[in-house]
């Protein structure tokens, strides 16, 4: 067994776990924060995004033993029912899903996606890879790839994040 | 379930003793994001996982004093995309690590694991062939430096010898007029394997091309130099017939197997289309750099 500290959502948890833990079955099954789902449980449904360290990975593919000390921002972290995060609210506005199996990680995807846009960061999708990276519906799209809604409630989701980012910070 | 022991050295030395200690029961663990895959299909059962990332040098980016990068072999695909003039210098590398996995997978997975992977149709790897990239290795018995197309041995199999870790990647420095650039041939628009994969640099003077590399990927048991499509095009203006002999040199050094995702006729086919557009965005690149 290992021990790991992590500051989940702004708080130190300390863990005794098995080394082959992964981040997300340490959120979930002992620190029930059960928002982060397991999809496919291997890297390619997103429903397990979280932020580490303020970037955006899948909990499932990695190993909480790799954090320990790391700041863990999960969807419980983001916003509450009676606080909603911007994206949570315009997720809700635009109808960004059907079952909301995936949700918690398209709302994850999608605040770290307009953060790296605004930081510059270029995607595949950037043409031009000396100029700032546009936000356009084509990047918003690229850049939320990694996660996968099986209702197809995709225009949604970019209407949604294109509302949050055309607010003024 | 067996027992399994988690390091995590501060430093190489520790990390090779380690690795080395454990006689190939041990397993680097760069971004995890192939790793752990792998081991909860049962594909492997490592009874020691050795965590690279906390060994500085193998996290960091670096510029070389002669103009070129160092990268660290744990150095995930976000950082390099975050960094201020990488991108800019091997928009082609760039582009290739941008299409390995999703920006999730990008947040963790290394092009270091990327190649160890071994897989053959590893994105950033015909990218880092075409860069001219070196890697330096150490093991028990020192350190070594190798070209990257050297690495790779097999699906899943690498030539580095045992008790060897793959340490960084070393990038050239550019002269004027260069450009590279990586395309490659997927059934959907993203998240997908490559069915062929292209990476071409180029540097031009005067519109004459005076330095070039190749790179091809999934269409060998590993990605592919390919120094006769080079030489077609080194002394070339890109004419149309250096053109088609590049692709025809891309079309003959295909060894590719016949799968779900293309057939042996379908990617010996596609590696000459890929170089034909590949080269024209290196040369583009190359004509503004």
């Amino acid at each position: 067994m290992s021990r790991v500290t992590l500051r989940v959502n702004g708080e130190e948890r300390s863990l005794e776990l098995d080394p082959r833990t992964t981040l997300l079955d340490a959120l979930r099954e002992q620190l029930q924060l059960t928002g982060s789902k397991k999809g496919c449980d291997h890297g390619q449904c997103g429903a397990c995004t979280v932020m580490v360290e303020g970037r955006r990975i899948y909990s499932c593919l990695t190993l909480a033993v790799m954090h320990d000390g790391e700041a863990v921002t999960t969807i419980e972290g983001l916003g509450r029912p009676d606080a909603l995060h911007p994206m949570q609210a315009a997720f809700v506005k635009h109808d960004g899903y059907q079952c909301g199996y995936c949700t918690p990680g398209q709302i994850c995807a999608s605040v770290a996606t307009l953060q790296e846009i605004e930081a510059g960061i270029p995607s595949h999708v950037t043409a031009d890879l000396t100029a700032a990276p546009q936000l356009t519906a084509e990047e918003i799209r690229e850049r939320m790839s990694g996660n996968i809604c099986r209702c197809g409630a995709y225009s949604n989701i970019v209407e949604a994040i294109t509302e949050v980012a055309g607010r003024p910070a | 379930m067996t027992d399994i022991r988690y390091l995590a050295p501060g430093t190489l030395d520790e990390a090779v003793n380690a690795f080395a200690a454990a006689a190939g029961a041990a397993r680097i663990l760069a971004g995890g994001t192939d790793l752990l895959v792998q081991m909860r299909a049962g594909v492997v059962r490592p009874g020691v996982i050795v965590d690279i990332k906390k060994i500085a040098e193998m996290t960091t980016i670096e510029e070389t004093p002669e103009g070129g990068f160092r990268i660290g072999a744990a150095v995930s695909g976000a950082r390099l995309a975050e960094h201020p003039r990488f991108g800019k210098a091997w928009p082609g590398v760039l582009e290739a690590v941008n299409l390995i996995g999703s920006k999730q997978v990008q947040g963790r997975a290394s092009p270091g694991g990327n190649l160890c992977n071994a897989s053959p149709a590893g994105d950033s790897v015909p990218a880092m062939i075409a860069a001219g990239a070196v890697v330096t290795v150490q093991g028990p018995h020192g350190r070594r430096q190798m070209p990257v197309e050297a690495v790779p041995a097999g699906p899943g199999r690498t030539n580095l010898t045992p008790g060897e870790i793959l340490v960084s990647f070393t990038l050239p420095p550019r002269p004027a007029g260069s450009g590279d650039a990586y395309l490659r041939m997927i059934p959907r628009t993203e998240m997908d394997i490559a069915v062929v994969g292209c990476g071409v640099s180029l540097t031009l003077e005067g519109g004459k091309v005076t330095a070039a590399r190749v790179g091809l990927g999934a269409v060998a048991p590993t990605p592919l130099l390919v120094g006769p499509a080079a030489e077609a095009l080194i002394g070339s203006r890109l004419e149309e017939e250096a053109l088609a002999a590049a692709a025809a040199a891309c079309s003959a050094a295909c060894r590719p197997i016949d799968d779900k995702r293309g057939t042996i006729a379908y990617r010996t086919k596609v590696a000459g289309v890929l170089l034909r557009r590949t080269a024209a965005i290196a040369a583009e690149r190359a004509g503004r750099a």
